[in-house]
């Protein structure tokens, strides 16, 4: 789509699957944009135009456009499910970074599996964040011992991001609109979503599911940063995390 | 006494409407309050003090909760069903009469509970309207999941078995009593949307009592539907000596399978009176009768069918959320001829504009409007940018809040002599409500689109010194909030132009002839008591005359011979 077309609507996209979605949003918004102001211009023109008592054929105000109606929603609705498919019938590739979220009422904490690229077991009775193991990693399991735990969510550019997603207490939604993701945290069910930042910065990771009082402040940041720089972020996290 | 508790179908049908009334007054002080706050976070309520988190979110909780159950579900299904309804289709009284005051005080009662609860310790549910566990299944997970919540529970349970009953009562009232002559391709399309509804009802509240009581028990029974084991809320791990092995999406799928049918609860009746007021004060009959009744029973059976495009990014298997998708999109279809047959039935006219046919012109409006973006959130991927941000806020307050308030004013500027035995609203202060209220609704509720295309999520008690990026993000959506915030506030004062035509025009209002706007149907039967021999309907409803000279003429159900003078009976 022309560029002009997509009025500054939308936050910048940062996601490999972002263009397509911002491409078809857009499209959806100018189709409605236009039935609306069609449907609303027939309507004036119906009431203002002069009286004629000539006789209406159903087939024309009706199933003409019906059918072509059901014809413009199964396109949009084919095109969308193309996209919906790219990016959740089939989960990441086995080169993708690992990274899980946990939310928490009112935080997010990120866990990188670390050298062995495999996360400890994490045990609900352990989770408590003023022992500094919010996300309850249990420390007898080999596993675990190198596992990083983060208050935000660090990544590379142009890498896919394989992200499992938890939540301890209540449902929580986490969401980054620059990268045009959004999937509920649920109780009890990890759930793994899949995407590629394309463009360093720091972007807004929000909650969108109502968990209580502090729903509206349970933010992080995301920041995304080039190879090397995420490197060198990982490494002093780690030595940080094993002094 | 015998007056308050009165078995008399248009007596119960008043108490509805001010009970509603009363509920669309209290709602919106609450959104006054709400939108107040977002704009002015550090503004003091009198006597209250500070807006917190909390509070913002149990005026979110009770704002939603009011206006979905005691509005839009009381006021068109209730209110008029019982008010109209039966004189519609030529009967005497509803079939249980008793039943039927019954319900009412049930209603009233859930409506008493839920305003308590802003009084207890710990205060009203602050869990939405959809009450999500396991926030609402666990009293310790921060405030209003204690006592407030369980009245809440306790409210809509109460709702549910009241709204069970008045749809039954209203079943089978439509499916027994109907007169003489009344058959169903004859019957309004007022009829066929209650009773849609009424079945839709009948479907949905049950599923959603049960679901309350599923609920209840997670609260204080030790059972565990919703909660999964482990799961730890503030240090404590819930569910732990409980066997259960439950999951939240459960509920999910029970809230949302009454949840979604709901909305056509509220706005299916609209739709049929939107019908019947077009073709009256356009003076033909309603274009595609028979497919309107047909799309009324599609919606109906399509209505039930979808409840999974609220769960997109909830957890669903995603190729569930195709399929939802795919009965979402249909849905769109039966939706659109509604309106290409509203279009048709005005199409070059010459319309009267009375108060009631430019609500309902209105109701069209928004219902195009906040309707085109139903095929947008039916597609996953899409939803995927735009679930629960002001897009959907947008989206649902167009086409349900707004188009379902507008149809309720066309019901009440239409039928207000039947409700005050003879009087007129005043015409002139219609106008004036009318134009206004449409500015407002829209000023108000499209300005969302953009800030929630921009980001802004919903439930967000606030949207200024939020830390980290979120703020910056948050932060851009302010002006439009101002906006939308103003826009609220010329909407409501709007209101008190209504409010004062109804005072007014109650005891003052112009009289009116038995049949002021020449309606066909047999609630317009010209005397405004109950008529004593019982009625027959002759022919389908909304047929006109026009000759050419243009002299119009009317042909309601209840006269036998269409040789009569039309113009002898409008004296009458
Ligand atoms: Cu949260
Ligand atoms: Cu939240």
């Amino acid at each position: 789509m022309h560029p002009a077309l997509s009025i500054a609507l939308l936050p910048t996209d940062a996601s490999a699957h972002g263009r397509a979605l911002d491409q078809h949003l857009l499209l959806n918004l100018w189709i409605i944009a236009a039935l609306a102001t069609l449907a609303h211009l027939i309507l004036l023109i119906g009431l203002f135009a002069k009286r004629n008592a000539t006789p209406r054929h159903l087939w024309a105000i009706e199933y003409l456009p019906l059918a072509l109606l059901a014809t413009l929603f199964a396109t949009l609705g084919i095109r969308a499910e193309r996209l919906w498919a790219a990016t959740r019938y089939t989960g990441a590739s086995h080169e993708a970074m690992q990274v899980e979220a946990t939310g928490l009422q009112f935080a997010w904490y990120f866990r990188y599996p670390g050298p062995d690229a495999t996360f400890g077991i994490t045990r609900p009775q352990l989770a408590d964040a003023s022992t500094g193991n919010p996300v309850g990693i249990d420390p007898t399991d080999p596993h675990s011992t190198d596992d990083i735990v983060a208050s935000e969510l660090v990544l590379p550019v142009n890498r896919e991001v394989d992200l499992a997603l938890r939540a301890q207490d209540v449902i929580h939604g986490f969401a980054v609109p620059e990268l045009r993701l959004k999937q509920n945290a649920i109780p009890g069910e990890t759930i793994h979503i899949h995407f590629t930042p394309t463009a360093p910065g720091t972007y807004a990771i929000l909650c969108t599911q109502l968990c209580g009082l502090g729903h509206y402040r349970m933010s992080a940041n995301l920041r995304v940063l080039p190879p090397e720089d995420f490197q060198a972020w990982l490494k002093k996290k780690q030595e940080a995390a094993h002094q | 006494m015998t007056h308050l508790f009165s078995t008399d179908h248009r007596t119960i049908g008043r108490q509805y409407l001010t009970l509603a009334l009363i509920a669309v007054i209290t709602g919106t002080l609450l959104s006054l309050l709400m939108r107040t706050h977002l704009v002015w976070p550090s503004w003091k309520l009198p006597l209250h003090g500070s807006i917190l988190p909390e509070d913002y979110l149990s005026l979110v909780t009770l704002h939603g909760t009011i206006m979905l159950f005691f509005v839009l579900t009381t006021a068109p299904q209730s209110g008029f069903g019982n008010l109209i309804l039966p004189s519609q289709i030529g009967a005497q009284h509803m079939a249980f009469p008793r039943l039927n005051a019954f319900s009412f005080w049930l209603t009233a009662l859930a409506f008493a509970v839920l305003l308590s609860s802003p009084f207890v310790y710990e205060g009203a549910a602050i869990s939405g309207w959809t009450a999500y566990p396991p926030l609402s299944a666990i009293p310790s997970a921060g405030p209003g999941q204690g006592l407030g919540m369980d009245l809440w529970l306790a409210s809509i349970a109460i709702f549910s078995i009241a709204s069970t009953i008045n749809s039954i009562n209203t079943l089978v009232t439509i499916i027994r009593l109907r007169c003489k002559g009344m058959t169903w391709d004859r019957l309004p399309l007022t009829v066929w949307g209650w009773f849609t509804a009424a079945l839709l009802s009948v479907l949905a509240f049950s599923v959603l009592l049960a679901a309350l009581l599923l609920l209840f028990c997670d609260r204080h029974a030790g059972t565990a539907f919703f909660i999964p084991p482990g799961d730890q809320v503030s240090g404590v791990i819930h569910a732990a000596g409980h066997p259960g092995n439950g999951s939240p999406l459960l509920w999910l799928h029970l809230f949302w399978f009454f949840g979604h049918p709901e909305v056509y609860i509220a706005i299916l009746p609209g739709m049929g009176l939107t019908s019947m007021v077009l073709a009256n004060f356009s003076r033909r009959p309603v274009v595609a009768y028979r497919l309107m009744i047909a799309t009324t029973l599609a919606i109906g059976v399509l209505g039930i069918l979808l409840w999974g495009h609220h769960m997109f990014v909830a957890g669903l298997n995603p190729f569930a959320s195709t399929a939802f998708s795919i009965t979402t999109l249909v849905i769109a279809l039966p939706a659109s001829a509604k309106v290409l047959s509203w279009i048709a039935t005005i199409w070059r006219s010459r319309p009267h504009y009375t108060t009631a046919m430019l609500f309902s012109l209105g109701f069209v409006s928004l219902f195009i409007t906040g309707g085109l973006s139903g095929p947008i959130l039916a597609q996953p991927i899409l939803d995927e940018y735009l679930h629960n941000t002001f897009f959907v806020v947008a989206h649902f307050h167009l086409i349900m809040a707004m188009a379902g308030v507008f149809s309720l004013f066309a019901a009440t500027y239409y039928w207000f002599p039947l409700i005050s035995r003879g009087r007129l609203l005043s015409e002139r202060l219609g106008r004036w409500h009318f134009w206004l209220t449409l500015y407002g609704a829209y000023n108000t509720f499209f300005p969302m689109h953009f800030t929630g295309l921009a980001g802004e999520p919903r439930h967000y008690a606030q949207l200024t010194q939020i830390p980290n990026a979120a703020g910056h993000l948050l932060a851009a959506t302010l002006p439009l909030n101002l906006h939308i915030t103003t826009s609220a506030f010329i909407l409501a004062a709007s209101q008190l132009i209504f409010l004062v035509n109804l005072v007014r025009s109650f005891r003052h209002g112009e009289a009116t002839p038995a049949n002021p706007w020449q309606a066909t149907t047999l609630e317009w039967y010209p005397c405004f008591n109950l008529p004593t021999e019982p009625l027959m309907a002759h022919r389908p409803p909304c047929q006109y005359i026009v000759t050419a000279s243009g002299d119009e003429s009317f042909l309601p159900q209840w006269i036998e011979d269409a040789s009569v003078d039309i113009k002898s009976i409008k004296r009458e």
